[in-house]
């Protein structure tokens, strides 16, 4: 890796945005929280669990994950057009991908999670701030889980890798270009889901993966906090 | 061992003098949170208590619910759980005229009931005992399902200064709905203001100097 790389915000490789975590911002959902990277704002509302409906989609053996993500009109600096599009449904399939193998659902027969990602302002790694977000917003909900899950971008602009990808990085043109790769994990250090989206090779992938891994234990630490801080005890518990 | 928050997959104790409890595993000889909660040890058990989240339902709850279908043996009745409760006639310790259950109970009464089982086939309640049935009278309303046994208190002390400080008879059902009756609505709204108070910060330290200097101040 070349130490001479510059990042156009000054951020060593390994450095993530400034981050901030707060659980609780949505009163009338079950669990919520707010999971903000630099400018990437992420709000995440958890109802549930609930009655599944419809009720042919009902699983009487387990409880079931339903995620929906959407990138909100003026989020982006030209509006979009507020709805489903492809993107965001493969978004919300990927994020329930990399939340289900740590959620304990089958006490919850016939049942379903719903988890609502709204993206307030996108600065590029929405879709690791709203796993981030959901994340914090299941555990909040008092959904039964074997252990956080933390995700952060790792890219790859020309040949060096770097950790938290902004919009300008990511379209970074010189050399080989930009090479996005997301990845979740759980706090021991599993991988849940995993992303790519350019060219890189084998060795470099080990590396980025094991980047991935110092970033997501920063990120733990700051949804562990924010958890701990929500619980008001005004000085000494009784 | 002191009570403190934990998240998910964390441990709170480590060695084989400890014991898994509700909400907890072990992992590695490690005791391993498997929710966010309040940890807490009592005689080498672990435990998380909830913090949040909807209501389970557990046997021997007192919980009010409203009626929602008749059915030919029975009540349908919501508690505000994600499987709808049943009230069997048999359950019911007076007679019941089969052709006429709408007069024992209509759709939209809303009834205080106590969990007798909970199986596969869903939560069945029973009414087979004082003080539960039909609520005619009062005021009701809902509260956080968790904060229910900071309202109650250490074996209803909090609830007693609550009743002695407003003069109503409060009743909390532990899926969060408090009934309210008191002599006029004037009462009935002091004691709702009381019991706002504590479920606004459950978790603060001296509730319940907190809550006897609160009905001081604002008693007439």
């Amino acid at each position: 890796m070349s130490e001479k790389f510059k990042r156009s915000d000054g951020r060593a490789i390994d450095e993530l945005r400034p981050v901030e975590a707060r659980v609780g911002v949505v009163p009338n959902a079950d669990g919520s929280a707010m999971y903000r990277s630099g400018d990437t704002i992420a709000i995440a509302a958890v109802y549930g669990p609930k009655k599944m409906h419809p009720q042919h989609q009902q699983d009487p053996s387990r409880g079931q994950l339903r995620c929906d993500y959407n990138m909100l009109s003026f989020s982006v600096s030209e509006r979009i057009k507020p709805g489903k599009n492809r993107r965001a449904m493969e978004i919300s399939e990927i994020t329930k991908w990399a939340l289900e193998p740590v959620l304990l659902l089958d006490k919850y027969p016939n049942q379903v999670i719903d988890v609502f990602i709204d993206i307030i302002q996108a600065d590029a790694g929405t879709r690791c701030a709203g796993i981030n977000a959901a994340s914090l917003a299941l555990a909040h909900a008092g959904v039964p889980m074997k252990n956080m899950v933390s995700s952060i971008a790792v890219g790859k602009l020309d040949k060096t890798l770097v950790v938290d990808l902004t919009k300008e990085e990511e379209d970074y043109e010189e050399g080989e270009g930009p090479t996005d790769i997301p990845i979740s994990m759980t706090h021991d250090g599993k991988i849940t889901h995993m992303q790519l989206d350019g060219k890189i090779n084998a060795e470099q992938l080990k590396e980025a993966v094991d980047l991935a891994k110092g970033a997501c234990e920063k990120i733990y630490e700051i949804q562990k906090k924010a958890l701990k801080d929500a619980v008001d005890f005004g000085g000494e518990e009784k | 061992m002191e009570r403190k928050v934990v998240i998910p997959g964390e441990v709170i104790a480590e060695g084989e003098d400890y014991l898994p409890g509700e909400n907890t595993e072990k992992r590695d000889g490690k005791i391993v949170s498997l929710r966010y909660g309040l940890a807490e040890e009592q005689n080498n058990l672990v435990k998380v208590i909830a913090l949040s989240g909807v209501y389970a339902p557990r046997r021997g709850n007192i919980v009010v619910g409203k009626v929602e279908n008749i059915t030919q043996n029975g009540w349908i009745i919501d508690i505000g759980t994600a499987e709808s409760a049943f009230l069997s006639i048999n359950e019911v310790p007076r007679y019941v005229n089969k052709d006429a259950m709408e007069e024992v109970f209509d759709i939209d009464d809303m009834i205080i009931a106590k969990i007798w089982s909970i199986g596969k086939r869903g939560i069945d309640l029973s009414i087979k005992s004082r003080d539960l049935g039909r609520i005619d009278n009062g005021m009701i309303f809902k509260i956080n399902p968790n904060t229910v046994p900071r309202v109650i208190g250490r074996e209803g002390s909090m609830i007693k200064i609550i009743k002695d400080g407003t003069g109503c008879n409060i009743d909390v059902a532990q899926n969060g709905f408090v009934i309210i009756e008191g002599e006029n609505v004037d009462d009935e709204v002091f004691a709702k203001k009381v019991i706002d108070k504590i479920t606004e910060k459950p978790f603060v330290s001296g509730l319940t100097e907190r809550v006897t200097k609160f009905l001081e101040e604002n008693k007439k």
